[in-house]
């Protein structure tokens, strides 16, 4: 199903390239991919001034010389970096991953349901489920707490988990739900006449086709969760190693009047590190995911 | 022996909209039944009633003599062939076939057995492994067919199934399907909107209008004697004719050219065309009437020329009012 649309996309791709053009056209063209080279300039400046600076020292970076390349490759930041954030890298990767598969199931369950099994009210539920997008993690920061704190969850690591798939699940329902919309209620019916029912349906025919928005909603939770900075800083209360975002800022701010760039730098990649890892080998399945309809409104 | 399928006062509506209206039907055993109709007539929709997709608002269906008006679809032993196939594109042919086998826990040999007989049966033997994405549109239809088969119903419904297939290759499933259903023995509701396709196939035709059966037959039947002038126009090419008052139809075969049938027609020819074993003829008659005829390229019959005026008659049995 999705293979088709990106093979749709790319022979209407190819078949507008063989057209030929007018000057004017190409003078359009011309300025546009200036436009866009300008642009992808700019986004990558600050992965440049990262990797470049991460390879300088700890002493050796100086805001005049930020752009330029090292004189020689000194791999002397790393070390004490990785040690410092090692361990908090571990528990994010932990907290991370697991709210991500768990929100991503329940949003796949969820999906299925309000795309496939209609009932009286499911279109208003599922507008309070995707009501939820929209409220601001600062709004919940006390009640959060204390509910946290009621139960019991206060400074454990399980505190992000539940706080993350708690705040997955609308995006990842609507995801689903859009992605199962696409698929052929018939299908579902077929399964029906031969006997099998809405949860035999869902593991035996539904969930085999759901890869391509798995790849989506894992993606968009795991980079959302590692990235998290307010969740981690509040809800850990007293264990802000808990979280590497919050380790990484400790680590940047609080070495004293002393400002060292190298270090600050190195320990920036070594965060985006697993982001970088997750678009590089899912990335494209996530654009095939997009495309399939998955995010489609 | 009760009926294969009953129907009593069946009504669905949709909100608002009166889908079908109270429709009575009785479908015999081993009967290849046709619902012919416009779209919107309400033939999928009873089709769909009888599959237990929809439940009607009132009225009672009954399977061999017993009411599942409220039963879920997998308890009415009856099957359907979806029009876009509907087969699990993750799973191969087999697999596909198996499934229903699979769900209600069958054993493996038995399933795999009675999967490779219903292959067999739709000639897709060897096709075993493939996904339904290397198949052709005909031999995706043919897996549709074979999966429903394996399940043994006691009635299997279609709905359009040929419809997303090439004329030739519908052709050929026509009397394809024709064939199995004879093999198999059991009942086939088969919903269609070609009334070249009911007439070909069925043991009797029921037509549909506005939401309701307006004729049931045997496609002779409803082809020579339609009750009425949507039937007479829906099925087949008829012509309309208003004389003394009245209106009636006469099929374009049954008009010869000549007065030796009846009461004569003066008509100018205004168009001809050329259609192989046929040669349709269009005229207009003096009170403005158009009318087609077909006349067989036998070289007996002198055809005419566009402009010219002809005489024609019908024999008055093929009027119908």
């Amino acid at each position: 199903m999705s293979n088709d649309i990106v093979n749709l996309i790319s022979t209407k791709d190819i078949s507008r390239n063989k057209k030929t053009r007018s000057g004017k056209e190409r003078a359009f063209l011309g300025g546009r991919y200036v436009a866009l080279i300008f642009l992808t300039f700019f986004a990558i400046s600050p992965i440049y001034i990262m990797v470049v600076n991460s390879f300088k020292g700890i002493t050796s970076v100086s805001q005049s010389g930020a752009w330029g390349f090292p004189t020689h490759l000194n791999f002397a930041a790393w070390p004490p970096v990785w040690d410092n954030l090692k361990g908090s890298m571990a528990r994010t990767l932990f907290f991370v991953v697991q709210s991500s598969i768990i929100s991503a199931i329940i949003g796949s369950i969820n999906g299925y349901v309000f795309a496939k099994w209609r009932f009286r009210g499911s279109n208003f539920i599922f507008t309070t489920f995707l009501f939820g997008m929209f409220i601001p993690y600062q709004a919940i920061m006390i009640p959060l707490t204390q509910f946290n704190h009621a139960v019991g969850l206060t400074g454990s690591i399980y505190v992000l988990v539940f706080a993350h798939v708690v705040y997955g699940i609308p995006i990842c329902t609507l995801i689903f739900r859009n992605y199962y919309a696409a698929i052929p209620t018939e299908i579902i019916e077929a399964g029906r006449v031969d006997g099998a029912g809405m949860v035999k349906i869902f593991r035996t025919i539904i969930l085999p086709l759901s890869a391509p928005a798995f790849v989506v909603v894992l993606i968009w939770q795991f980079t959302s969760a590692w990235n998290d900075f307010l969740f981690a800083i509040f809800l850990t209360g007293g264990s802000p190693k808990l979280s590497v975002a919050t380790t990484a800022l400790n680590f940047i701010t609080g070495s004293g009047n002393q400002v060292y760039y190298g270090n600050n730098m190195t320990a920036s990649l070594i965060v985006s590190i697993p982001t970088l890892v997750v678009y590089m080998f899912l990335g494209r399945y996530f654009l095939r995911g997009l495309l399939s309809g998955s995010l489609k409104g | 022996m009760p009926a294969a399928i009953k129907l009593t006062e069946v009504v669905k509506n949709f909100g608002e909209v009166a889908a079908v209206t109270g429709v009575n039907l009785e479908i015999r055993h081993g009967e290849f039944f046709t619902m012919l109709g416009p779209s919107g007539s309400g033939k999928t929709t009873v089709l769909r009633m009888i599959a237990g997709f929809e439940l009607p608002t009132s009225g009672r269906i009954e399977i061999d003599g017993i009411d599942v008006s409220k039963t879920p679809p997998f308890d009415r032993n009856v099957n359907t062939v979806f029009q876009d196939y509907a087969l699990f594109p993750h799973m191969s042919v087999i697999e596909n076939i198996e499934y229903g086998l699979k769900v209600k826990k069958v054993n493996k040999s038995e399933r795999l057995e009675r999967a490779h007989k219903a292959l067999d049966r739709v000639k897709l033997n060897g096709f075993d492994g493939r996904k339904p994405g290397q198949l052709s549109g005909g031999q995706r239809q043919r897996v549709a067919l074979a999966r429903a088969l394996v399940n043994e119903p006691k009635v299997l419904l279609l709905d359009e199934p040929l419809g997303a297939l090439d004329l030739k290759l519908r052709h050929e499933m026509q009397l394809e399907l024709k064939e199995i259903q004879k093999a198999v023995g059991i009942t086939f509701i088969f919903v269609t909107h070609d009334q070249e396709e009911a007439l070909t196939m069925s043991d009797r035709i029921a037509v549909f209008n506005n939401g309701n059966i307006v004729q049931i037959g045997s496609a002779k039947e409803i082809y020579e004697n339609p009750n009425s002038q949507f039937v007479a126009e829906f099925v087949g090419i008829s012509n309309l004719i208003h004389r003394d008052g009245k209106v009636f139809s006469v099929r374009p075969e049954k008009i010869k050219l000549g007065s030796g049938l009846g009461q004569v027609h003066k008509a100018n020819v205004i168009g001809i065309s050329f259609l192989g074993p046929l040669t349709r003829v269009e005229a207009r008659l003096q009170n403005q009437d158009l009318l087609t005829l077909m006349l067989i390229n036998d070289g007996v019959e002198q055809l005419p020329k566009v402009g010219e005026e002809i005489e024609i008659s019908w024999d008055s049995q093929f009027q119908v009012k």
